[in-house]
């Protein structure tokens, strides 16, 4: 572990809060790496909107993780003072942007998924994770609809459009059958009732996906493989440098601020 | 696709309810539902509306600059068309 890194009295409430955080961080930062790089400035503004929505809600998961966790932490200590090994964000948002075809495809699969989630979390008993998710629902509502657009754009477009959503698809695909995966920790949040279980949202987001992609005139890999390990901290290779970008200035200058 | 092809719009924004849509400037999309996903994203980030309009500019007809003297100045001589010349009662308040 490098030197500054903190250590976070995990509890299975600080655990589910924090990866819910890191998911939020990890893709809003990606969608902040295309700030000036867009396509055309009015889908700049729409990615920079959808990003800043998401650093919004790992904002306020990170905080409610530092009171639950009541060892001093904050939003900042969480996000720039873990290394790969501590984050539990899915494999999925941490892929690189690739292509624009990569980057709405990708948003459309976290998408699809973390609406519906967000809705139903959005009746927790737990009054803070219930405000949280029902301000996330909104945002992540608009999130689907967007890159859901595009994706049907993108797909029934031109040869090479639809060529490059295909292959966003298929090359995104293993990432997503960890969304629906729970470990002992959250099974325990399950059980107790205060957060949804995520196996419960897989048919009706395969159902979702599958048609966006039929009316995008794209094929839906079928079955195959699936690659996990995120939330248990194994992380690509990608990570990594995501992290050494995102946690470069906190890690040379301890503490600084401006 | 070039951005010179791509369709111009012209965006509205109605701020609260009882206004009336204004124009806020304009945008490029492919087409009519990523204009008005474009003018969400572009004109509503600080809160600035309710309700947008979006119209393609080659929808709009304009009048000509070169008809400004016909068009509008001989309306500069016609004060009385301004309700200043009555007495509004008390009772009546802001009008």
């Amino acid at each position: 572990m490098p030197a500054g890194s903190i250590t976070v009295a995990e509890t299975p409430l600080v655990r589910f809060l924090l990866r819910r955080a890191d998911d939020a961080l990890i893709l809003g930062h990606r969608l902040s790496e295309w700030c000036g790089h867009a396509p055309m400035m009015e889908e700049d503004m729409a990615l920079a909107n959808m990003g800043l929505d998401l650093i919004g809600q790992a904002r306020s998961l990170y905080t409610y993780a530092g009171e639950a966790e009541a060892q001093g932490h904050g939003e900042d200590d969480f996000a720039y003072l873990r290394d790969v090994r501590g984050y539990g964000n899915l494999l999925l948002v941490e892929q690189p942007n690739g292509d624009f075809a990569c980057t709405m495809v990708r948003q459309l699969l976290y998408s699809a998924f973390i609406d519906p989630y967000w809705r139903a979390l959005a009746t927790s008993p737990d009054a803070t994770l219930a405000a949280i998710a029902a301000k996330a629902e909104k945002e992540s509502a608009y999130h689907v609809r967007h890159s859901a657009e595009w994706v049907i754009r993108l797909g029934d477009g031109t040869p090479e459009s639809h060529r490059r959503a295909q292959d966003a698809l298929d090359g995104l695909w293993a990432f997503t059958g960890e969304m629906f995966e729970t470990d002992d920790s959250e099974r325990h949040l399950i059980a107790a009732g205060v957060v949804p279980d995520p196996a419960r949202f897989e048919a009706p987001w395969r159902a979702m996906v599958a048609d966006i992609v039929a009316q995008a005139t794209l094929r839906l890999p079928q079955g195959g493989w699936m690659q996990k390990g995120g939330r248990a901290g194994r992380h690509s290779e990608h990570l990594g440098h995501l992290l050494s970008d995102l946690q470069y200035m906190q890690r040379a200058f301890p503490g600084a601020s401006w | 696709m070039a951005i010179d092809t791509i369709p111009l719009w012209e965006v509205f924004i109605r701020s609260r309810n009882g206004l009336a849509h204004k124009h806020v400037g304009s945008l490029h999309a492919t087409d009519v539902t990523l204009a008005l996903q474009a003018a969400r994203d572009l004109y509503t980030r600080r809160g600035e509306g309710l309700s947008i309009w979006v119209v393609p500019s080659n929808a709009i007809t304009a009048s000509d600059p070169a008809d400004k003297e016909m068009m509008f100045e001989p309306t500069a001589s016609k004060i009385y068309r301004h309700p200043t010349f009555y007495e509004v009662p008390e009772d009546v308040g802001h009008m």
